[in-house]
């Protein structure tokens, strides 16, 4: 891309920031398991009430399997409300083996249904990858942060110009190690947070704001 | 295995480059890309893995590429190179399989048998 082309872009979403009054669609982005529908359902939570949910979440990999969205999620923080369009994804990943389900307790053809379904909700948050204003990237920090899934991700977001927030969850797990994740990726905001027990929220908010408001 | 010089792999278009990759991996080949992929083709490639996944028959792949150097601040936006691709390995996941990972440093196990 040449420098005037991407000095228009950037041009184009500061003026859109500047006076556009839709809210952002932000997708959540991270590997199988890394809690994103965690943390969906938690902002729902805080923001929406009701018993709202985005969906069930599982310790098996890919339970959630379609994208899911929730439109106009008001979101607080220091004074200022945004909105956001909340875009949850299915987990990405570059293999889905059936077996791995079957270890799992799941009969064969319910393994391999289920492996079928997943490769489908692979494909789908991929393709929404272009339809995004920013995303949020969720990764698990009891794991290794230079997986594929985290890299890909991340150059999609710094090739398109667009903000992105990387979430450290799972704080609340003793293996838990946040400073990876910032040591791996410096060039982007992180917050560490457990969606599960909502520590760490207040901050997350508080960057959600900064990033995409 | 096979090494790919990046001479090779600019002279394809994207979507060429992906099927390549796709045909060469489910041969049972690993691929190592001189400079790898830009972004968008890597994630072109997780798609297409997705749609080649077969029971039994091919269960995806194993990509491995060092994350770019960012430079998350305005002059580096506007400044930096186009995709900042790096080396790349590519190969079956059930005989590639990633044994440790940071910034410089891919270490990783090759087996033979399927």
């Amino acid at each position: 891309m040449s420098m005037i082309k991407r000095f228009k872009i950037s041009f184009s979403r500061m003026f859109d920031k500047l006076f556009k009054k839709k809210g952002a669609c932000i997708g959540i982005y991270g590997p199988p398991n890394a809690g994103k529908t965690t943390l969906s359902n938690r902002i729902l939570r805080d923001w929406v009430g009701n018993e709202e949910t985005m969906g069930s979440v599982s310790h098996i990999a890919h339970e959630t399997r379609h994208a899911k969205r929730r439109n106009e999620v008001s979101i607080e923080s220091n004074g200022h409300t945004i909105s956001l369009d909340i875009v949850d994804t299915p987990g990405l990943a570059t293999k889905i083996d059936f077996h791995d389900f079957m270890e799992q307790g799941m009969s064969d053809s319910e393994s391999k249904k289920r492996s079928k379904e997943a490769t489908e909700g692979v494909i789908e948050a991929v393709k929404w990858l272009e339809d995004l204003d920013g995303v949020i990237l969720v990764m698990d920090s009891t794991e290794n942060p230079y997986t594929q899934v985290n890299v890909t991700v991340i150059g999609n977001m710094e090739a398109r110009n667009l903000p992105l927030l990387i979430v450290a969850n799972k704080v609340d797990l003793p293996d838990a190690d946040p400073g990876v994740i910032k040591e791996a990726f410096p060039q982007h905001p992180m917050v560490p947070i457990s969606a599960l027990d909502g520590v760490g929220m207040d901050s997350f908010y508080e960057a959600l704001a900064k990033q995409f408001g | 295995m096979d090494l790919i010089s990046e001479a090779k792999i600019s002279q394809m278009a994207s979507m060429e480059k992906v099927r390549y990759i796709i045909d060469e991996v489910r041969k049972g080949k690993i691929l190592v890309l001189e400079k790898g992929l830009n972004p968008m083709e890597e994630a072109k490639l997780i798609e297409m893995t997705m749609s080649a996944i077969q029971p039994d028959e091919f269960s995806g792949i194993e990509m491995q590429s060092y994350p770019s150097n960012g430079d998350a601040s305005i002059l580096g936006k506007l400044f930096k190179k186009q995709g900042n691709k790096r080396l790349t390995v590519i190969g079956p996941a059930n005989q590639l399989k990633t044994l440790k990972k940071d910034r410089n440093l891919i270490s990783a196990l090759v087996s033979a048998s399927k």
